[in-house]
């Protein structure tokens, strides 16, 4: 009893992890159609910069708020430089883009930081919390990914629901055409798309870091359990992203707690058949239009 | 008023609009008439700088839009309707409306701008927070047409409107923009497959065939022309 509660606990916190790298991939798939395979190594190379920070003795939380911010340039920066100019050609071309990007800054990563794997530090303490007399498998630092993901996926609800800004973001990613006639400014707003997953993927990559083995290459099984996540979810809804996250995270942890940890990929692919073959547009895909 | 002086728009080696010229006077009507192909929508979506011409210019109240962004040009009051799909299907009918009133209008006055749509069409007030994807045809239709006067345009651009729509509806919709349109100074330029509806309401017609304006004059002077409506507009 007490393995399937800890393998439980540990899949939820890992399953928020993958959901704020999910919600990364939704936002820039929602508003543009391109998977961004590089959304991961964007986290790994905010991560290294936090590294470098606190290497510099800048305090942790300065850091934490610092790479948020230079996450949410990189996202606007690989939109406007790299996918903007590919606009209206093969879809597949940004595709192919995104894939050169993880390559190029794992590559850079690598040259600069070296490619073996270093320790990052987490933001709370990562030993088990104690219920009664038992230590169970939740850290004070799980208890922070748990907040953070939530806090994170909250703000993004409430900006898409309640102001007017998400309401320009959601109307340029469903319809940019009909909203260029209404007077939006539709690029500006997938430029936002793009830099808010910037964000999220910089989140998930501090929050990765202190539980992996932290090196150029350490985000790339994140990035395919996130994108299980995604697709689960329905690649559009943020809160599909939330609960894709979820499924995925307790899926491989069951997985690696009875079967053994080799099987975890093979567990995030079985999933992601298993979803595609059951609900292929997804658990949280918005209704089809109705045709009139 | 609205100045069209040799469009000329090709989609790689087919010309879609020949050196198109026509004026269209504000506080008035003015169809452009034609059969499937003839450039009606091409034109419009050049207008409104969806599409790029390979010449010509597009002047509105002395200004030339050709080179614009599109949101700039209807930041300009330029307001157009697309053919069939102009609904976002995925926002609430209240949100469809206030989208082309945040960057020109405060709180107080959308409210107000919206309450006034309400009125117009007290459909959608039923429907305000629903998907418009719950709408149906003729709903989706006051809907687009709600929110291009929300906006309170001053260059009005409509592709088929009627399309879809029940007789009785088009004619509701026809006396609609004919009171909207008499003694103000909106301009308005009326895409239509339905000739007969369109010559109607409008002052003035511009009858296109394979790019070309084949003739540009009054209404009442085009459907009296018997030769010119069977072989060009089939009634």
């Amino acid at each position: 009893m007490s393995l399937f509660v800890n393998i439980t606990l540990d899949g939820i916190a890992n399953g928020m992890i993958f959901a704020a790298l999910a919600l990364a991939l939704v936002l820039i798939f929602r508003a543009t159609r391109i998977v961004n395979f590089a959304q991961g190594a964007m986290g790994m190379i905010t991560t290294f910069i936090a590294s470098s920070l606190l290497g510099q003795g800048v305090g942790y939380w300065w850091a934490f708020v610092a790479v948020l911010a230079i996450g949410f340039v990189l996202g606007a920066l690989v939109e406007r430089v790299l996918i903007r100019p590919l606009q209206g050609k093969s879809e597949l071309n940004p595709v192919i883009v995104t894939i050169g990007l993880l390559v190029v800054l794992e590559g850079v990563a690598g040259a600069i930081y070296g490619n073996s794997s270093r320790g990052f530090p987490a933001a709370y303490s990562q030993s088990g919390l104690t219920v009664g007399h038992t230590k169970i498998a939740f850290s004070h630092f799980d208890v922070f990914i748990l907040g953070a993901v939530l806090a994170l996926m909250i703000a993004t609800l409430l900006l898409f629901r309640m102001t007017t800004l998400g309401l320009r973001m959601r109307a340029s990613a469903f319809a940019g055409e009909i909203s260029r006639l209404l007077g939006v400014r539709v690029g500006l707003f997938l430029t936002l798309g793009w830099a808010l997953a910037g964000v999220a993927g910089s989140l998930a990559g501090l929050l990765v870091a202190p539980t992996s083995s932290f090196g150029p290459y350490y985000m790339d099984l994140v990035l395919v359990y996130a994108f299980t996540a995604a697709v689960v979810g329905g690649l559009e809804s943020p809160v599909g992203a939330l609960i894709g996250g979820l499924i995925t995270g307790l899926c491989i942890s069951y997985v690696g707690g009875y079967l053994g940890s080799g099987l975890q990929p093979l567990g995030a692919l079985a999933l992601l058949m298993v979803a595609l073959m059951a609900r292929p547009e997804g658990i949280f895909a918005r209704p089809p239009a109705r045709k009139v | 008023m609205l100045e069209v002086q040799g469009l000329c728009v090709s989609y790689g080696a087919v010309d879609a609009l020949r050196s198109v010229t026509f004026q269209a006077r504000s506080g008035s009507i003015t169809a452009i008439l034609g059969a499937n192909g003839a450039g009606k929508t091409t034109l419009l979506r050049t207008i409104s700088g969806l599409v790029k011409p390979r010449s010509g210019t597009v002047r509105f109240s002395g200004e030339e839009l050709v080179g614009n962004p599109v949101e700039n040009i209807a930041r300009r009051g330029v307001a157009h309707v697309p053919e069939g799909r102009g609904v976002i299907a995925e926002l609430t009918v209240e949100e469809n409306l206030r989208l082309p009133t945040l960057w020109s209008m405060g709180h107080h006055q959308r409210q107000a701008a919206i309450e006034a749509t309400f009125e117009l069409f007290p459909r959608l007030r039923d429907f305000r927070r629903h998907h418009a994807s719950a709408l149906s045809g003729g709903e989706r239709q006051m809907l687009v047409i709600g929110r291009a006067f929300i906006s309170r345009p001053r260059l009005l651009l409509l592709d088929e409107p009627s399309l879809g729509l029940a007789p009785i509806v088009t004619a509701q919709l026809m006396t609609l923009l004919r009171d909207r349109t008499e003694g103000t100074d909106l301009t308005v330029v009326l895409v239509e497959q339905n000739a007969r509806s369109a010559l109607s309401v409008s002052q003035h017609a511009v009858v296109l065939n394979l790019g070309e304006v084949v003739v540009s004059d009054e209404a009442s002077v085009i459907a009296a022309d018997n030769a010119l409506r069977h072989h060009h507009l089939g009634f």
